[in-house]
């Protein structure tokens, strides 16, 4: 993509900015006959270029922002969401989040409002709005989908795709003092090429659109569809792979749900019973920080309390898990209190109310043990799969962590040391225990994205015994 | 400010800025939600959003555009951005968009709701799900209850620069709850009257009361204490049953999805996928035996279904298209835009879209499996099955990018010996190819076991667009399934 002439559009001037927030915050709270008012505000201006066939079949804008109301007294609370400002509107979410509070029955559980001194951040947080990312056009999206396009007619493919940009803002006000606010861009691209009976598939996404490079992911998508050609079919069995980042990332992600205090006191997680204890192998340590510079989002959760840096795991042993203030506080009094690590509010807490309570979101594996890349670990394989991408994948067993899906878009033997040839997809059923369990070389950990989990920082892992189960027809 | 005039706002820039054809939609959407846990309020809302969509061709390309403000500025701004925006796709492109004509037409229409569920008090409906908390809660062993309802009111004013001006109003219900057991090493769930939300119509409070939620939720919660003490499903080719919420789940995934032209032609090849149901397999693949007549059914006659409406988003009438007929595939679902790559003259009308920030896609309408022409009872068709193995209620779920390789997990499982249930058998599971299984399917329940399913949960588009889809389905027999391939080798 051409970036010239940027620095000095100043983005999007429509977006809602934190002073329109707090005077609309203002007459929410003049509407509202309770005391205790919070507003999430949401206001979001993106743009997505959507390519299949060599052609741009979908291009779509979209401008929105939207008032999230909760009202709390007298131990019950509800939520009402609008995207309409024009005071009748708000009065009428107000109104209806006070009459859907009204009747519930006292919760003991429902602590007061978030403070201002909740809401203070640990530290301060990388820059994530860029006014090259939130400067680009319809024509910019179109110029570098016309340059993906070319490099499929070069390799004699086609390429079907995305080219998204967006730039928002979160923000949260309460009537106890709090207010945070934050304001980010994002670009993705998205690529697969497609041959006659192969294809290949990359993806990136950042905060700085500098940092996507449609380009290479053209090329590198091109290349595994040309590898790919003719796959050969190979009985399903346990295989050493070699997972890219992209397949890490779609795996790992379906267990940390169930890293949220809530999730223990709901016994619905996979660590109840098994929290301090080595679940996995010692080269396996997570942290969940949202202030690392290859992470993403808001510094604060849906109460407004500033994000913790947490660990996870450290050296395979699950030590801790995230925690909303409610949570924290039913912990602390009940049964599993002095069983499951350190309790204290992380700042992981979903919008109130609700079911979930907490879950880590910035997710970033650490690897201190060694980094190979990808071709060290395909070099040191005498025989194993390399897998690109991983496919619609889903939970067989919720206590045993055995997750179903399909590989896609680039599935290779490997053999003495080399990629032999493309082989048909498999279907696999595999523990992620076990998977965590059995990981024999680590990449550097890397900005990640895919179609199954939100983003994370995770490396490449070449895993011993990955249990594929059948095999498809292409 | 009446929608017409918003409208005229926005066709007009559009033509003014050389757009050949434009259409837009006005969407009102409001929603109320309620869930309990343990029979404490876990959920507790209520939504509205208002905005206008506007959608042109411009150059043969499309460009679509979407804004919350219905100021005459913002939508003059909104619709040239569109025209802007379709400029730019005509930067890239191999092949002209080609409309199929479609006739102007002027029409009100609202989904039949006996009970507004808006007008139900929220007392009334928390009352309900504390209720089934408690019910749940009183079986020993269960370890979280959870319940839920939703209600939905869509109300969509669609114009376009042919002369349409179509208003549709839907009413949404769902309801549903799970039971969940923890003991040792296991988490068991049970779910009613469906998972992952239970069961949704375009139907007013009324669909909740037929549900008869109380009534089942101490079975749901002993089932799900049961499972614990249950065999584990064996592994091996055997006769399997289905009940009807578990086919209807394998229709959506090894039907509808495939039928999608859009699909089919490789315009969702870099997301959700594409087809193995190539062109050149219309009215000549053996999709399924004799058996297996599938349609798909937009039209009030169906049934109340989440595919059920008036007018698609591209304002083509709903339709009823034969799409497996006696075993034979018969036809895809279609789009303005698509139609000619199938002969086809005219869309068969299946373009729907989120909300008024999306474009329309080809999505599932009511994707169904006609009941059995002869009489045929759960009893009977389970005394006429020897030896096999019965599922019921969809735990997981998966299928690859053109669907043909497919495993379903389900909450329970009974073997069948002796035209009898037999044992309990939990962590079932089967695994298959899609053509395969469904010429397979010998035996399908009669008209009197036959529920129109409500999916609230199909994704599909870049961004990602949730669509509530409809499937009918009654029990079925399939003989020598792959079954326990979930659990082999760990």
């Amino acid at each position: 993509m051409v970036l010239v002439d940027r620095e000095t559009r100043k983005g999007n001037q429509a977006m809602l900015d934190e002073q329109q927030a707090h005077e609309i915050f203002r007459q929410i709270k003049k509407s509202a006959s309770v005391d205790e008012v919070e507003v999430i505000f949401a206001a979001t201006n993106s743009s997505l270029t959507r390519f299949a066939n060599n052609t741009i079949h979908q291009n779509v804008a979209e401008v929105n922002a939207v008032a999230s109301i909760r009202v709390a007294f007298d131990g019950k609370t509800a939520r009402a969401t609008t995207n309409r400002f024009d005071p009748e509107s708000l009065k009428r979410a107000v109104q209806s989040a006070e009459s859907i509070a009204r009747v519930q029955e006292p919760n003991s559980d429902l602590l007061p409002l978030a403070s201002a001194a909740d809401g203070k951040l640990d530290r301060p947080l990388p820059n994530r709005w860029f006014v090259h990312t939130a400067s680009i056009t319809p024509a910019d999206r179109a110029e570098a989908v016309g340059q993906i396009v070319a490099v499929a007619k070069k390799n004699g493919l086609t390429t079907a795709g995305i080219y998204s940009s967006s730039e928002s803002v979160e923000g949260i006000i309460n009537s106890n003092g709090l207010s945070n606010f934050h304001r980010r861009t994002s670009a993705e691209v998205s690529i697969t090429m497609l041959a006659d009976d192969s294809s290949g598939w990359q993806k990136s996404n950042s905060p700085n659109v500098k940092d996507v490079e449609h380009l290479r992911l053209a090329e590198v998508a091109a290349q595994k569809a040309r590898d790919s050609r003719s796959p050969k079919e190979l009985p399903p069995g346990k295989y050493t792979v070699v997972l890219e980042p992209a397949a890490v990332l779609d795996l790992v992600g379906f267990m940390f749900w169930d890293f949220g205090g809530m999730a223990i006191l709901d016994q619905r997680s996979f660590l109840n019973n098994r929290i301090g204890t080595k679940l996995f192998g010692e080269n396996v340590t997570i942290t969940d920080d949202v202030y690392h510079p290859l992470q993403s989002g808001a510094p604060f959760d849906g109460e407004g309390v500033g994000r913790k840096r947490t660990t996870l795991v450290e050296k395979g042993t699950i030590k801790n898990l995230v925690y909303a203030r409610g949570t924290a506080e039913k912990m602390r009094h009940s049964e599993y209190a002095g069983k499951v690590g350190q309790i204290e509010v992380t700042g992981h807490g979903f919008p109130l109310p609700n079911e979930l309570g907490e879950a880590p979101m910035n997710v970033v594996f650490v690897n201190s043990a060694g980094e190979q890349t990808v071709e060290q670990m395909i070099v040191a394989t005498g025989r194993g799969i390399l897998i690109t991408r991983l496919w619609y994948i889903r939970e067989v067993d919720p206590y045993e962590k055995i997750l179903t899906g399909m590989t896609r878009d680039g599935t290779f033997l490997i053999e003495n040391g080399k990629i032999k040839h493309g082989i048909r997809n498999f279907r696999f059923n595999q523990s992620l225990i076990d998977l965590l369990s059995g990981v024999e070389a680590m990449g550097k950990p890397v900005r990640a994205s895919g179609e199954e989990s939100f983003d994370m920082v995770v490396p490449a892992m070449k895993v011993r015994d990955f249990n594929f189960t059948e095999v498809t027809k292409f | 400010m009446s929608m017409k005039q918003v409208a005229d706002w926005a066709l007009d820039t559009a033509k003014q800025r050389g757009s050949q054809y434009a259409d837009l939609r006005i969407v009102d959407d409001r929603s109320r939600s309620l869930a309990t846990k343990n029979g404490k309020v876990g959920h507790a809302s209520s939504a509205e959003s208002l905005g206008i969509g506007i959608r042109v061709l411009v150059n043969d390309s499309w460009g679509f555009a979407s804004t919350d403000d219905l100021s005459r500025e913002a939508v003059d701004r909104t619709s040239a951005e569109a025209v802007e925006i379709a400029k730019a796709s005509a930067r890239v492109k191999e092949h002209p968009v080609r409309l199929a004509p479609e006739p102007a037409v002027k029409i009100e229409w609202a989904s039949p709701c006996k009970i507004d569920p808006f007008k139900t008090s929220v007392e009334e409906n928390l009352d309900l799900l504390i209720r089934i908390d408690r019910e749940l809660l009183g079986v020993q062993g269960v370890t979280l209850a959870e319940s839920n309802l939703q209600f939905g009111r869509y109300e969509q004013w669609f114009f376009n620069t042919e002369g349409s001006a179509i208003h549709q109003t839907r009413h949404i219900t769902g309801a549903g709850y799970a039971a969940l057991s923890f003991q040792g090493t296991e988490i068991q769930k049970r779910s009613y009257p469906n998972s992952f939300g239970g069961q949704y119509q375009n139907k007013g409070y009324e669909l909740i009361e037929e549900l008869k939620l109380v009534e089942n939720a101490r079975r749901i919660g002993e089932e799900a204490v049961a499972l614990h003490k249950a065999d584990q499903c064996p592994q091996g080719n055997m006769t399997l049953l289905l009940g009807s919420s578990q086919l209807g789940l394998q229709i959506h995934e090894s039907i509808g999805h495939p039928i999608e032209l859009d699909r089919v032609l490789g315009m969702e090849a870099n997301f959700a996928g594409t087809s193995f149901l190539t062109l050149d397999k219309l009215r000549k693949l053996q999709y399924g035996s004799e058996l297996v007549n599938v349609v798909a059914d937009a039209t009030e006659h169906h049934g109340p279904g989440l595919g059920t409406f008036a007018y698609d988003d591209e304002g083509v009438q709903a339709q009823c298209t034969p799409i497996i007929t006696d075993g034979l595939f018969t036809g895809y679902i279609s789009s303005r835009e698509t139609a000619h790559t199938i002969g086809e003259n005219r869309s068969n009308g299946t373009m729907r879209a989120e909300g008024w920030n999306r474009i329309p896609l080809i999505r599932m309408t009511n994707i169904s499996i006609l009941p059995g022409k002869k009489p045929l009872t759960f009893d009977q068709l389970l005394s006429g099955t020897d030896d096999g193995i019965f599922m019921e209620t969809n735990r997981s779920w998966s299928i690859d990018d053109k669907r043909y390789n497919f495993q379903f997990g389900c909450e329970i499982g009974w073997e069948i010996k002796g035209g009898k249930l037999g044992r309990m058998l939990k962590n079932p599971s089967y695994s298959g190819i899609t053509t395969e299984f469904w010429n397979s399917m010998d035996a399908i329940c009669s008209r009197d076991q036959w529920t129109l399913w409500g999916t609230p949960n199909c994704g599909k588009g870049q961004p990602m667009q949730t669509m509530g889809t409809g499937h009918g389905a009654a029990p079925a027999r399939f003989r020598s399934i792959k079954i326990g391939t979930a659990y082999k080798g760990n």
